[in-house]
């Protein structure tokens, strides 16, 4: 029954978020305040894992296939698939969830527990729309952009881990990933990571927004946002998959 | 004026407002005071909108506030402002900003214009050559100040104060419970605050209101308090001195 009562609290979280805004400039400034907070605030953790995740899923690869009948670029167009159609978007947008969801999670639940929340609906302000609408957005136009940098970094890494270890040159590797190259594959991919935006954002500003209580309330509601945005993308990834694979 | 009809609120079953009657004339300060968990609070979140009775009625000159469509309820609430027991300032935004703020989203003044209005409500409240500082680097008084100044930003017709006296030294109190009754007076406004400090009744307060266990159990003017025969508020101010 919780659940349900969530679930429904949330719904009219969301729908009191799209009333109409007191003035749109103050919207797109803060929306691109928030665009620099999770975008570029997230790059050099994004950088990092995507090199990584590619140069291991390449090693990874090549030791399960080491056979005189499997070709090399064979090795390169799984690196390349697995990257495009899960590991950069949900890896990418899990660790987000820890990032940018336990970020607006606790900005907004402090915001809440200090009155500050209150301040804004006696201003006659939409707080729910002020707080939370600008980091959706942001989220949504930052988030896949995100999986398009580690996509094209997690093959770099394929790329660099092959000539480093010498088990394929970057030849093969770029031969295999544009043989299997399919641009449904991309879409795919661009299809998950805004699904995710929209998990991540908005169910950690409804975390911070339903805060009630102290300190301990708002770590306890950034931890929720972490742990129910990771479930709710894990679920909408298998989901994604059975309906558009 | 801003007038409650059998005003009632319950929490989970339990009543905490049973039925508050009570008038707050325009151009005085209102005073609501009250033991802690007496219901003051929650009558003052029913009043701006923060609660929904449960039932009863509260009025704007005339507009029934608990009653208004979502759009009409924003515009009165542009009409209040509001100073809370823990100032409420936007942690990530100056003092100037946070003055600013209501201007920005509500206004189409240019930021010239701002500006004027910002250093002109500042000034209000004696608070000039801070508008870059952040609300974590001035003290709590002056915090309370610019919440003050925050508040009156706009042209408000009604101002709401929740403790404003809570944790500041005796001399801070003294200057910001002249600064709400020069407000008061100076622009015609209803000012309501709930207070535990006597000292601030008795220094600016017109009419009061003594809320116990969430009814209305006296009100009167200030001057009528001290021969009031009601046995619980003579208890509470016995309380509230020694």
């Amino acid at each position: 029954m919780s659940f349900f009562y969530q679930f429904g609290k949330y719904l009219l979280f969301l729908k009191g978020m799209f009333s109409k805004p007191e003035k749109l400039s103050v919207y797109l400034d803060r929306t691109i305040t928030e665009m620099n907070n999770i975008g570029v605030g997230s790059l050099s953790i994004v950088v990092i894992i995507a090199i990584f995740q590619g140069a291991v899923t390449t090693l990874q690869i090549a030791y399960q296939l080491i056979s005189p009948l499997i070709a090399k670029p064979v090795i390169g167009s799984i690196v390349s698939d697995s990257s495009m159609l899960e590991l950069a978007p949900t890896i990418t947008c899990l660790v987000l969830a820890g990032k940018v969801g336990s970020h607006i999670a606790s900005e907004i639940g402090s915001m809440k527990v200090r009155e500050q929340v209150d301040a804004l609906e006696v201003m006659g302000i939409n707080s729910s729309g002020y707080l939370a609408l600008p980091k959706i957005v942001a989220g949504l136009i930052m988030i896949p952009m995100l999986v398009i940098v580690s996509i094209f970094l997690s093959n770099l890494g394929g790329v660099i881990a092959g000539e480093a270890s010498g088990i394929l040159t970057s030849e093969e590797y770029l031969q295999g990933a544009r043989e299997s190259f399919l641009p449904y594959n991309l879409f795919f991919a661009l299809v998950k990571a805004v699904t995710y935006a929209f998990i991540i954002t908005s169910v950690s500003a409804f975390q911070g927004y339903t805060t009630e209580g102290g300190a301990l309330e708002v770590g306890a509601s950034s931890t929720k946002a972490v742990v129910y945005s990771a479930v709710a993308i894990l679920f909408s990834d298998y989901l994604l998959a059975q309906l558009m694979l | 004026m801003i007038e409650l009809r059998d005003v009632r609120k319950s929490f989970d079953g339990e009543e905490i407002l049973k039925g508050i009657n009570a008038k707050f004339e325009t151009g005085k300060v209102n005073l609501v005071i009250g033991s802690s968990g007496s219901g003051k609070s929650v009558m003052m979140k029913c009043m701006v909108g923060l609660l929904t009775p449960t039932s009863g009625n509260v009025f704007y000159d005339d507009r029934d506030f608990t009653n208004l469509e979502y759009s009409a309820l924003r515009e009165v609430r542009r009409e209040i402002g509001m100073l809370f027991q823990g100032t409420a300032l936007f942690d990530s935004l100056t003092v100037e900003e946070n003055v600013e703020f209501t201007l920005k989203m509500f206004t189409k003044m240019t930021k010239a214009e701002r500006r004027d209005r910002v250093n002109f409500c500042l000034e209000q409240v004696d608070m000039r050559g801070i508008n870059d500082k952040y609300p974590a680097e001035i003290s709590g008084g002056m915090q309370k100040r610019v919440g003050i100044a925050r508040a009156i930003a706009l042209d408000i017709k009604y101002l709401f104060c929740d403790e404003p006296n809570s944790g500041l030294d005796p001399v801070t109190s003294r200057l910001i419970d002249e600064l709400l009754q020069q407000i008061t007076e100076e622009f015609n406004i209803t000012t309501i605050i709930n207070t535990h400090d006597m000292k601030t009744v008795f220094d600016i307060g017109d009419d009061v209101i003594f809320i116990y266990q969430g009814n209305n159990e006296w009100s009167g003017k200030v001057k009528d308090i001290k021969s009031c025969d009601n046995e619980m508020l003579t208890n509470f101010i016995k309380a509230s001195f020694f």
